[in-house]
């Protein structure tokens, strides 16, 4: 007995060639999608009612990652716009009249729900944005029930928000947010809006609509008054009909630099309220002091979160030179362990870009790099035949000439330059129209708290990145926009004194 | 010296979001079956105490090459770890196997003795027949900022090891920070250790993740810099399949494929084999069955 067992195991075990092989991508693991209820047709939300647009048109939205429709979508015009903005006008009169402990509870039952359904939101939230589901699931759906939480709490505290100031709400808020964290995004501008005692009319973008319906559905139920919360989704004339709107007080847009000066344009000369928060370009800074392999997990958290769809992305790399060759050795090496793919499986980090548009500006730019005759990295990874994928990407050896360099890409594409001294660094990161956010990685802390303070950018991280919270404020400087979102400072854009 | 002398500093923030990912991979089907095979056969079954006797060595011995006969195609452990004193009765009972016989020494687990006796015990140890010597650091010493001491020390025990694998135990769970890990992990390396080991299994906290990372890691810069590999072996603490996985993850997506052999890589655990003989068990089939039905050498 005890032969034939030895013979199978030799001095190493026998079984390591088929396990090295298996490891490789790990067995795949689907998350389920038999649990969500997705409608093939979606309406839009006005008045507390699904209604069917008055330009009787539809689109379809379709799963990047496999290029296939998943529903149809309305396609709301300016006489929609026109119905949710008079809805969400009605609906101010008794909403911010409303004792502000009412309105807690109703943004509380929001989280509430939010948390209960949140596997369901995690997975159309990947099918509808391409993201991975380990992000979806871990990051995006519960940070969007806890801004619910956490502005919930402030709706019967602004008193204490802005003491002896007597803060009062400004009435209809126009919302236009993002591709890249549909319901996150819904989550950050909606919670403090209610929480205040505005009214709302959200233009989800065009390529992501279905979770921020799915949260109507959720206000459906909750009860919220009708017309409180209306969701419009549509295209670009969708967006600036809503900007143009008369009776819109506030305007809150995340989106794109290009975008952000438009609307600056268009509400010149009214007494419309405005918070932008735009692209951004951020610098990613490891010191000779860093902790080394926590930097290159935080330079891969910098960049490749979320496909790189992140205003706040690191998406340039500043390393001092003297330890540039060994971070660069270890970065490629990590780089070689992220599996690219399927966003429904649970082990992958990178899933699909966004739309086809997107993935044309993201090669655009990685021709445009190779062109400028800076080196680059791709690990050999495979990814899939169908839909829109993008390996992760470095540029080495580049300068602040480069256009890869200057201009946001919004992909997986980090580019890397090296430094010598502190007072470089901070010149090179501040050297950018851009002004969102930062990292730093360094053992000291008084090296810290000196960038902090020269870093012309709304977020420094300090050896870590892409850290987000209900109860901190984000937001940019320069042409990353103005305006906070989150904490304290989320609150004052939607009162008035 | 060498440039990378010098140790990294550690963020244990960074490290411990690092393994929540690695503990995030999902490990499924075939990946799961393999991945616990390879855990069976890195076992270092293992009895440390006061009251071991030949008997009880012996019963070990037997299991180690015998997890489950009833399930096909199991491989034996790799090695059973046990103090000097038993080494002869343990070769005897595994003669004609590929289990290893790995003896701790040094004064185990205190290392509280001169350097005289430690050597006396490590070679004990190895005239007795021992594959594998386990010794532990003067976690005092080091502590003292003595770190030519410990480093001499385990450089005197290396060569007294002769042809026998030295691992070097650094009790992490007295080390009290992670720089204090990688810069022990440093020395231990420098100063010739065949594998570096968490814990005793005598002190709380054993191996966690966030430390075993952090020595990967070491292992991993002491490649990149001489080509030269280093083994590891986390101890104490991991019992369950689930938890093998985790560190099998961590270790393939640290330091790769190479690494991904009982030659390189051990578990220190007494327990772990029957959990991992409980999930082959269900899959073969098809229901957990009573722990009675595993045995408990």
């Amino acid at each position: 007995m005890a032969t034939t067992k030895n013979k199978i195991v030799k001095k190493s075990a026998p079984q390591v060639s088929s396990v090295k092989s298996v490891f490789q991508n790990y067995a795949p693991a689907p998350e389920s999608s038999d649990h969500i209820q997705l409608k093939s047709q979606y309406d839009l939300f006005i008045n507390g009612k699904f209604v069917k647009p008055l330009s009787k048109e539809y689109y379809d939205t379709i799963n990047p990652a496999t290029g296939k429709k998943i529903a149809s979508v309305a396609k709301g015009n300016e006489k929609d716009i026109d119905a949710a903005v008079k809805s969400a006008n009605k609906a101010f009169e008794t909403w911010s009249k409303t004792a502000p402990k009412e309105r807690a509870k109703y943004i509380y039952r929001i989280a509430r729900m939010i948390q209960e359904r949140a596997r369901e939101f995690a997975v159309i939230e990947t099918m509808n944005g391409g993201k991975s589901i380990r992000e979806s699931r871990d990051i995006d759906v519960p940070l969007a029930a806890n801004h619910f939480f956490y502005y919930a709490g402030w709706a019967d505290k602004l008193e204490y928000a802005f003491p002896n100031r007597n803060p009062k709400p400004i009435g209809v808020a126009g919302q236009i947010i993002p591709w890249n964290f549909p319901l996150l995004m819904a989550a950050w501008k909606i919670a403090p809006a209610l929480a205040t005692g505005n009214t709302v009319v959200l233009k989800p973008a065009e390529t992501t609509p279905l979770t921020a319906l799915k949260l109507a559905e959720i206000i459906q139920e909750s009860g919220l008054p009708d017309g409180v919360v209306n969701i419009v989704t549509g295209f670009g004339d969708c967006g600036a009909a809503l900007v143009n709107h008369p009776q819109v007080n506030k305007i809150a847009f995340t989106g794109s630099t290009p975008v952000g000066k438009y609307i600056q344009k268009a509400i010149a000369g009214t007494s419309k309220k405005v918070t932008l928060e735009l692209g951004g370009k951020a610098a990613n800074i490891i010191f000779d002091d860093a902790p080394i392999d926590q930097a290159v997990e935080g330079i891969v958290n910098g960049i490749f979160f979320n496909q790189g769809h992140v205003c706040c992305a690191g998406s340039r790399l500043f390393i001092q030179e003297n330890v540039a060759e060994k971070v660069i050795k270890k970065l490629k090496e990590r780089m070689k362990t992220l599996i690219v793919g399927d966003p429904m499986d649970k082990n992958t980090d990178i899933g699909a870009i966004n739309s086809q548009a997107q993935l044309d500006k993201i090669n655009h730019y990685i021709k445009l790099g190779q062109k400028e005759g800076a080196e680059i990295f791709q690990p050999e990874c495979s990814i899939p035949s169908h839909g829109f994928f993008c390996k992760p990407t470095l540029f080495i050896g580049t300068s602040q000439s480069h256009r890869i360099v200057q201009e946001e890409i919004f992909g997986p594409v980090l580019t890397i330059q090296t430094f010598r001294t502190i007072e470089e660094v901070i010149e090179k990161a501040n050297n950018i129209p851009y002004g969102l956010s930062a990292g730093v990685w360094t053992d000291k802390g008084s090296k810290i708290f000196n960038l902090t303070s020269k870093l012309r950018v709304g977020v420094v991280w300090a050896n870590t990145y892409n850290k987000f919270d209900p109860t901190s404020p984000f937001g940019g400087y320069k042409e990353s926009g103005f305006g906070r979102e989150g904490g304290v400072h989320g609150l004052l854009p939607y009162v008035k004194f | 010296m060498n440039k990378s002398w010098i140790s990294p500093t550690i963020d244990q923030v960074g490290v411990e979001e690092r393994v929540t990912r690695f503990n995030t991979r999902s490990v499924k089907k075939e990946s799961k079956m393999q991945g616990m095979l390879l855990a069976l056969n890195m076992i270092d079954l293992t009895t440390l105490e006061g009251k071991d006797t030949a008997g009880k060595v012996k019963q070990m011995c037997y299991k180690a090459m015998h997890l489950a006969d009833d399930i096909e195609g199991l491989p034996t452990v790799a090695a059973v770890c046990v103090y000097p004193n038993h080494v002869k009765t343990a070769k005897k009972a595994l003669q004609g196997s590929n289990v290893k016989i790995a003896s701790v020494a040094t004064a185990f687990p205190s290392g509280n003795s001169s350097r005289k006796i430690k050597l006396e015990d490590v070679k004990i140890a190895v005239t007795n027949g021992a594959d594998e010597v386990d010794m532990v650091i003067s976690r005092g010493e080091f502590l003292a900022g003595n770190y030519n001491f410990v480093f001499d020390e385990i450089a005197a025990i290396k060569e007294a090891c002769g042809p026998a694998r030295l691992k070097v135990i650094l009790e992490t769970g007295e080390l009290s920070t992670l720089d204090n890990v990688r810069k022990a992990s440093d020395i231990a390396i420098y100063a010739g250790a065949d594998f570096i080991k968490t814990s005793t299994g005598k002190i709380q906290p054993a191996a966690t993740m966030p430390v075993t990372l952090v020595m990967l890691q070491a292992i991993k810069d002491y490649y990149d810099e001489s080509g030269i590999m280093i083994g590891m072996k986390p101890a104490g603490g991991i019992s369950t399949s689930k938890q093998a996985l985790q560190y099998l993850v961590m270790l393939y997506e640290t330091l790769g494929e190479k690494w991904m052999t009982n030659e390189w890589f051990r578990f220190g655990a007494s327990s772990l084999a029957n959990d991992i003989l409980l999930q082959l068990g269900k899959e073969k089939y098809g229901v957990y069955y009573s722990g009675d039905y595993i045995s408990k050498d």
